[in-house]
């Protein structure tokens, strides 16, 4: 939007938001919403505490442990899919229903198999991300220019140099573009994860200060852990952007 | 004669559901039930009425959120995408809803509003409503420069350009982001009932879960499942048959 | 330059003695810093069909659209039936590169969504989106939709509307830019034939040399960089000679070759 010929940034609203949420506070109408100022005081405060750091690195554990696992079995399943119409055919359904199901009624029955701890989450952060990641791939693969595939053919390419010289290259747009989404289904994934065994990481923390009302610790830890879901899918999508040049080359 | 396709679907749902019958009579862990166990579990709550029940509870605050989440989220959407001023204010609120971890709100959710149904509802809503904004704001946006110019050259107001150009044109890509959105309602509303209090199937399953009946608790698991499923795979149908042409018309070639 | 500057040497016919349906005066329209027109003056006599010829960024359909209202010129107005204008009017209708149809809205829909707008009741719309649908070849096609449709005939949905309307002045903006070459001269053709049939005014937007002398009584060539018209070419010595042999005719062939003569520095 442009005000008296200057235009402003794309996210500048949010300062407008955050001026709200001050007044809002400072009036003083609920208990839930204390000011911003406040929250923001909590927020270098409890940074650097013991019992953040640990729901900070747990997280980044399980969230960096999730994603691998999705990445590195995703990737190849689709790219298999792409390639072999049997596998596709069989795999594809089940792809879809999970990619669209409700993954937080499994939970519990991975918190009955893995335990009430890391294992757990670690797979529910694995299940949010792997199926985009899949279906990507897969179309990905789909889309190849045949001619590139014959290319290496005539030119001798073992079936496993192939895989990773010609399909991985080719499909990468579009795989990059399934991580990304993958990732940010991630970051859901590993907090509902942690709230509901709540026992590990943030959803300890949450658990702690709300049963102890800390609001502004509240706000805090959710301001710190939203800003950084954001920075990570807007990294995500920049890196995407620098990648789509070829996308249209191809 | 069958189709190769459905005689695939079918050869790999017996794949699947035979691992799970072998590796639950093996058994791989003692919570892990035998296919059969579980269907005949499922039939059983079925035929009890246990379901039944359970979904009519399930359902209350998933069909009144994504009713609330549909009506505000398609109204909002299209504000955001007909105004340049509304969308620099209310867009960013979306972008960053529709990228963080929002389920984070409901301890904070549950202290303001109690366990009761207003904060199922409330979080059935914050899941379902970002991507049903978004992908409202996208396409209203996204109407194509010639077809609005075109009414407005043979004289459509403004109100005719937005009811017989911009929402027709639109309304694809806002049902996809309908179906989305009903999709993340299922897991906020089953989150709800796992998080919040036990009521319906988050109850069924939690129960089971304590006095160890793990054949049920894996039939409610599938059965919510596969509700979702079939339900989310209906809109899809709905959508191609309703769109089938106006989706591929936009070529231009 | 305020007026167009005419060549002597084509000009065999008395402007002065013909109405102009449109008229543009010292039209300028700014992007910003950027000049996508200055100060551009041109007239369109009632009942012919006039070219607007040029390479890209020449601003030819900035000012078709400007003409069509859809556009708000910086400067300048714009005149139709010597009345100034500068919002769309139901005494002009566009053809749109393309097509501009409406995916989810079937064939007759389409032909009759502009009395549609109008408040024209529903059964008389469509007797006449009829009428016009079967005009331009398209009978037995009512219920189809557009995806259903060649590019070729899909333009002949987008003519079809324009007609219907009944506007006086048709404005065609690349009309035939997106259809392959063999239906585009059919189309062409089938324009020369509407031009002698129907008492309307035509502009037309090109970027084709040979279809613009093939079907136009006067072509305006406007050069980029600063936006300005050229020349005024009126091709008389073939225009009432059958479609068949314009393209054999030397006047015809003179004229494409010295449109290209002035056209091709501007060519990257």
């Amino acid at each position: 939007m442009t005000v008296f010929g200057i235009r402003l940034p794309a996210m500048s609203s949010l300062i407008l938001w955050a001026l709200l949420w001050e007044i809002v506070g400072q009036l003083d109408l609920t208990f839930f919403i204390p000011p911003l100022s406040e929250v923001v005081v909590t927020l270098t405060g409890v940074i650097g505490t013991s019992s953040f750091l640990k729901a900070l690195s747990e997280t980044a554990y399980a969230f960096a442990m999730g994603v691998f696992f999705a990445v590195v079995i995703g990737i190849p399943v689709g790219i298999l899919m792409g390639k072999n119409r049997l596998t596709d055919e069989l795999l594809l359904p089940w792809v879809n229903m999970f990619l669209s199901a409700p993954l937080t009624a499994l939970v519990p029955v991975l918190m009955v198999l893995f335990g009430f701890g890391m294992k757990s989450i670690i797979i529910t952060t694995t299940l949010f991300a792997i199926w985009i990641i899949i279906l990507n791939t897969r179309a990905g693969v789909l889309q190849i220019n045949r001619s590139l595939v014959e290319m290496a053919h005539s030119y001798g390419a073992k079936p496993l140099a192939a895989f990773y010289k010609i399909y991985f290259w080719a499909a990468l747009p579009e795989i990059l573009g399934g991580v990304r989404i993958g990732i940010i289904r991630a970051v859901k994934g590993v907090i509902i994860g942690q709230l509901l065994i709540s026992i590990v990481g943030f959803g300890a923390l949450f658990e702690l200060y709300a049963s102890n009302f800390l609001m502004s610790h509240f706000w805090a830890v959710l301001i710190v852990l939203f800003a950084l879901a954001f920075s990570v899918s807007e990294i995500l999508a920049y890196m995407e952007r620098r990648v789509a040049y070829y996308a249209a080359s191809r | 004669m069958v189709s190769r396709s459905l005689q695939l679907k079918i050869l790999s749902a017996i794949i699947v559901f035979g691992a799970w019958e072998i590796a639950g009579r093996i058994p791989v862990s003692y919570a892990f039930p035998t296919f059969i166990d579980s269907m005949v579990a499922l039939v059983r709550m079925a035929f009890d009425g246990t379901l039944l029940v359970a979904y009519g509870e399930t359902l209350k605050p998933l069909v009144v959120g994504i009713l609330i989440s549909s009506i505000f989220g398609i109204g909002i959407g299209l504000w955001i995408g007909l105004s340049e001023k509304f969308d620099w204010l209310f867009s960013p609120i979306f972008i960053v809803m529709q990228a963080a971890p929002l389920a984070a709100l409901i301890p904070i959710l549950v202290m303001a509003y109690g366990i009761g149904l207003t904060s199922k509802v409330f979080v059935v809503c914050i899941m379902a409503m970002p991507v049903i904004v978004l992908n409202t704001a996208g396409a209203v946006r996204n109407t194509p420069a010639s077809i609005k110019e075109m009414g407005k050259s043979y004289l459509g107001s403004d109100m005719d350009i937005i009811t017989k150009i911009i929402l027709p044109s639109a309304s694809p890509v806002i049902f996809s982001g309908l179906r989305l959105g009903v999709s993340a309602g299922f897991i906020g509303a089953i989150l709800a009932e796992l998080k919040i209090t036990p009521t319906g199937v988050g109850d069924i399953i939690t129960y089971s879960r304590s006095i160890a009946d793990y054949p049920a608790m894996y039939a409610a698991i599938f059965s919510i499942i596969m509700l979702a499923v079939l339900f989310l795979n209906l809109l899809e149908r709905i959508e191609v048959y309703l769109f089938e042409g106006n989706v591929r018309g936009y070529a231009s070639d | 330059m305020v007026m167009p500057q005419i060549k002597e040497a084509v000009m065999q016919l008395d402007v002065s003695g013909t109405e102009n349906a449109v008229v543009a005066r010292n039209v300028s329209k700014n992007y910003g810093k950027v000049e996508a027109l200055k100060n551009m003056s041109l007239e369109f006599p009632r009942g012919q069909l006039t070219s607007l010829l040029g390479p890209s960024g020449c601003g030819k359909t900035t000012l078709l659209k400007i003409i069509g209202g859809l556009l708000q010129p910086t400067s300048g107005e714009i005149e139709v039936n010597g009345k100034p204008v500068n919002a769309p009017g139901p005494d002009r209708a566009f053809v749109f590169q393309d097509f501009a149809l409406m995916p989810w809205a079937n064939v007759i829909r389409n032909v009759a969504f502009g009395l549609e707008l109008r408040g024209v009741a529903k059964s008389e719309r469509e007797a006449i989106a009829e009428k016009y649908i079967a005009d331009v070849g398209l009978k037995g096609f009512e219920k189809s939709y557009p995806h259903e449709l060649s590019g070729g005939m899909r333009q002949r949905v987008g003519l079809a509307r324009a007609l219907s309307v009944d506007a006086d002045v048709l404005l065609m903006d690349e009309p035939f830019s997106a259809v392959d070459e063999q239906t585009r001269r059919k189309f062409q053709e089938d324009l020369l034939r509407l031009v002698q049939n129907e008492n309307k005014t035509f502009i037309f937007v090109t970027h084709s040399i040979e279809e613009a002398v093939y079907v136009s009584d006067q072509i305006a060539i406007l050069l980029p960089r600063p936006s300005r018209v050229s020349e005024i070419i009126r091709p008389t010595g073939f225009r009432s000679m059958d479609a068949d042999t314009i393209r054999r005719n030397p006047e015809y062939l003179d004229i494409v070759d010295r449109i290209w003569a002035s056209l091709r520095s501007y060519v990257e």
